[in-house]
């Protein structure tokens, strides 16, 4: 096992260089630049912003600096869009409230939509079921783009309960309508995975076997049928805690939380392009570790996969 | 209040009492003295010189201030500068600054306007905005800017603490109305060269102005207090101002309804619904923007719109009134001319085709075409492209349909916002839509564009037209040149005008000061108050 990780970890860093250099070259060939504008920047100007941001080098050398600041230096480098800041700044701003809401819909999702398949999955084909199948279906159907302004519709304007955006981490009242909008229809894919998953386990030999020794109904599920039923959700929970605490751009814009979602989309727009590699890394690194994580899981889960 | 042109050729001197918004007679101010006003992006960035956009800037007025402000009319009144002389040939200014301090408690002195405006023109600071200073016309900008000489050359000087001199190019009739500009205001030399670029961040900025930073989370919301240093600070009623970032329109309303803004843009088409059911709220006032759709003229431009002909018949025919009061129903102004209606001093040329009625239009229109050899048989096919955007989108189909009658098919085609901008500059589009803001209030901030050298996309080009703008530099009496300019616009119409902004915004009733008739919307948190409601 040990060796398994030491094997991907290995794997890991050429796939990151790939990203990088792939990311850098597509980036620079969309048409555009960081600074193009309505209006067209007077030669001079521009000149001088593109040796500032040393934009003038050629390809390989703007992309070899960049990696000996990351890789050195731990410096992704100065915002072009937001000359203030640096990009570590803007994610170190702006990652801590993602991960935040994101983890917190990541554990809402998780809970509840495993909690709905079981159900379900218990009481196959009665009311129960049903009704759960019909909360998933509604809220997979939902999409947040349209959950979102209704969510500040109803809890501010009308209820005046919730403050309509913005974000503070001292005040979970902020916290609630990205989570909610955030984590329903990945609740209700959770809840679909989990209960078909959970209904072909309940069918399987071993669960027989243990309601034939007489074990009580509770234990059969959750130490029999709980955890292999547990093998596809698990394989799809990897890519979406990933997305989830990479942030939402839709979460971002409606709520006006500060997190890096929204910062993504719009480094590409503006082709701020060094937020834009900043993120794309956090995101690759995140994915890549959390794809080893799901492997192991999988290997402690089930026993019949061995590395 | 009177205007001030450097041609006038005296002496000027100007000596103005402060002007500050006090409560009207019967008006109780309230306790609480906030302002919450809408945010549709992140601030960018709140340096001088590197700020680019209407938010910074508006968080800038608050923080800094320059030689001159506005009035609520958009008149230039004294900021920083008290008083100010302009010589005889109108090439040198010289400002007497006002007994002021940065909110450390030093004094602001004429050498921090001189350090700014040099750090301004510094290529090493490579500002977005370096090009400012040369519209200023001051001396050796150009030259600075492009790395041929040192900043210090730059023709701004320090004669003694409080004395500014000025020195220009060319006679420059706009001068003074660009000095309330972010770009040209103060910064602290000694906080700047202590802290270097991290001066802007929270907890180091140092301001001039009526406000100081309290907080800024990116992209959430900014929050200005009272500044008990600013010189004027005894007639500064509003204590706290907040700007709140809402990156949706249609939440931002909803958030406007519940009580937590003061002011928030109405999106579009829901003017006339929102104007009824409030109508001390909902305003429409003029906005210093026009919108057109530029033509390519240039030699990878399609051959057809070099047909004069063709060009006038789709100026002709395209139907303005509609599109303001369907599509836009903002208060909108339908634009035959490219300077925005409302700009101080400016009159459209009389006659044209804003005054022929629809038909007659459409009828003189299709004959253009005929003569051309066009026509529904034959028709003219170009391609439109705009940027991502509702608005812009709705607009698009509108032209398409009542330029299709005639014979001409358009193409819509929508790019993003970067590739739109890119292609534009490098002439590679048959039609664009494209919209101007005017930078100061005086018809060149428009006129220019359509110049040889002037940022003209499309790259039309007309001697007389580029001569009247080098006239109008030096002339007594500006505004029958501009109409003039405006004219040959109208008869070689390089673009079809389509219309003049209004800002469209819901403001509180209980927020006073907001100016409603500053055509570039200019507005100083100093100058607003709460009254009880």
């Amino acid at each position: 096992m040990f060796a398994f990780i030491l094997r991907r970890l290995a794997v890991a860093i050429p796939t990151l260089l790939l990203l990088i250099v792939f990311s850098f070259v597509l980036m620079q060939m969309a048409p555009g630049g960081p600074f193009t504008g309505e209006r067209a920047l007077p030669p001079a100007v521009l000149a001088n912003l593109e040796a500032q941001y040393g934009l003038n080098d050629p390809l390989w050398l703007q992309i070899w600096n960049y990696l000996v600041n990351v890789v050195v230096h731990f410096d992704f480098g100065p915002s072009f869009v937001y000359p203030d800041r640096t990009v570590n700044q803007l994610i170190a701003n702006g990652f801590p409230v993602t991960l935040t809401y994101g983890g917190l819909s990541f554990i809402a999702a998780v809970v509840m939509g495993v909690a709905l398949g079981v159900v379900a999955a218990i009481w196959h084909n009665s009311w129960i079921d049903y009704l759960a199948v019909g909360i998933s279906i509604g809220a997979q159907v939902l999409p947040n783009f349209v959950m979102a302004p209704l969510l500040v519709l109803v809890f501010t304007l009308w209820y005046g309960l919730l403050p309509g955006g913005g974000w503070s981490f001292s005040n979970p009242s902020f916290w609630i309508m990205p989570v909610i909008a955030l984590s329903t229809s990945y609740m209700a894919s959770i809840a679909r995975i989990t209960r078909s998953s959970m209904l072909e386990v309940l069918g399987s030999n071993h669960i027989r076997t243990a309601r034939a020794k007489g074990m009580p109904e509770h234990r059969v599920i959750i130490r029999h049928a709980l955890k292999p039923a547990m093998l596809p959700v698990i394989s799809y929970l990897g890519p979406v805690f990933v997305s989830m605490i990479t942030g939402s751009v839709v979460i971002d814009i409606y709520f006006s939380t500060g997190g890096i979602g929204k910062a993504f989309v719009d480094s590409a727009l503006n082709r701020d392009y060094a937020v834009m590699m900043g993120v794309t890394i956090l995101v690759g690194a995140l994915t890549i570790l959390f794809n080893l994580i799901v492997d192991v899981l999988y290997a402690w889960i089930d026993p019949k996969i061995r590395y | 209040m009177t205007k001030l042109f450097a041609t006038t050729a005296l002496l000027t001197a100007m000596a103005m009492p402060a002007w500050a918004v006090q409560p009207a007679e019967g008006e109780t101010l309230a306790e609480n003295q906030t302002y919450t006003y809408w945010l549709l992006d992140a601030i960018k960035s709140l340096d001088p010189a590197k700020n680019t956009d209407v938010e910074g800037s508006d968080a800038l007025r608050s923080l800094f201030e320059g030689l001159m402000i506005q009035d609520a009319q958009g008149e230039m009144i004294p900021g920083m500068a008290e008083t100010f002389e302009a010589s005889e040939d109108g090439l040198t200014y010289t400002f007497n600054l006002r007994e002021a301090n940065w909110s450390n408690g030093d004094p602001v002195t004429a050498d921090d306007f001189v350090y700014a405006w040099q750090r301004v023109a510094t290529p090493e600071t490579a500002s977005e905005y370096a090009w400012y200073l040369e519209l200023m016309n001051i001396e050796n900008a150009t030259q600075i800017i492009a790395g041929e000489m040192e900043p210090d050359q730059l023709g701004v000087t320090a004669l003694d603490d409080r004395t500014l001199q000025v020195r220009l190019t060319t006679p420059t009739p706009y001068f003074i109305k660009t000095l309330s500009h972010t770009t040209t205001y103060p910064i602290p030399r000694a906080v700047v060269e202590e802290l270097g670029d991290a001066w802007v961040q929270p907890g180091n900025i140092v301001g001039n102005g009526a406000y100081t930073l309290a907080s800024h989370n990116l992209g959430v919301e900014i929050v200005f207090q009272k500044n008990p240093e600013y010189w004027d600070a005894e007639n500064v009623l509003m204590e706290t101002v907040r700007g709140v970032t809402v990156n949706d329109n249609n939440v931002a309303l909803t958030r406007y309804q519940a009580g937590e803004l003061d002011r928030v843009q109405i999106p579009a088409g829901q003017f006339p619904r929102l104007s009824e059911e409030f109508p001390e709220a909902a305003v429409s006032v003029p906005n210093g923007c026009s919108y057109a759709y530029i033509f390519n003229l240039s030699e990878k431009g399609p051959e057809v719109l070099k047909d004069a002909r063709v060009r006038e018949a789709m100026a002709l025919s395209l139907n303005r009134e509609v599109i303001v009061d369907q599509v836009l129903q903002g208060g909108q102004e339908p634009a035959y001319s490219w300077t925005h209606w409302a700009i101080d001093g400016f009159s459209a040329p009389e006659g044209g085709m804003k005054d022929m009625p629809m038909e007659a239009r459409m009828a003189r229109a299709t004959e253009l075409l005929a003569e051309a050899g066009y026509g529904p048989d034959n028709p003219v096919r170009i391609q439109l492209q705009y940027n991502t955007d509702d608005s812009h989108r709705l607009l698009a189909i509108a032209a398409q349909q009542f330029w299709r009658p005639l014979g001409i098919e358009i193409e819509l085609n929508n790019v993003e916002w970067a590739v739109h901008t890119d292609r534009l500059q490098n002439q590679d589009f048959e039609m664009a839509r494209y919209a101007w803001c005017a930078d100061y209030d005086e018809a060149t901030t428009f006129l220019d564009w359509f110049r040889t050298t002037g940022y003209n996309s499309g790259k039309w080009s007309n001697e007389e037209y580029d001569k009247l703008l080098v006239d109008a530099r030096t002339a007594e009496d500006t505004a029958p040149l501009y109409s003039r300019a405006e004219e040959i616009l109208a008869e070689e119409n390089p673009a079809v005008f389509v219309y003049h902004y209004a800002d469209v915004d819901m403001i509180n009733p209980a927020i006073k000061g907001l100016p409603r008739e500053n055509l570039l919307n200019t507005w100083y948190a100093k100058d607003l108050y709460r009254v009880a409601e």
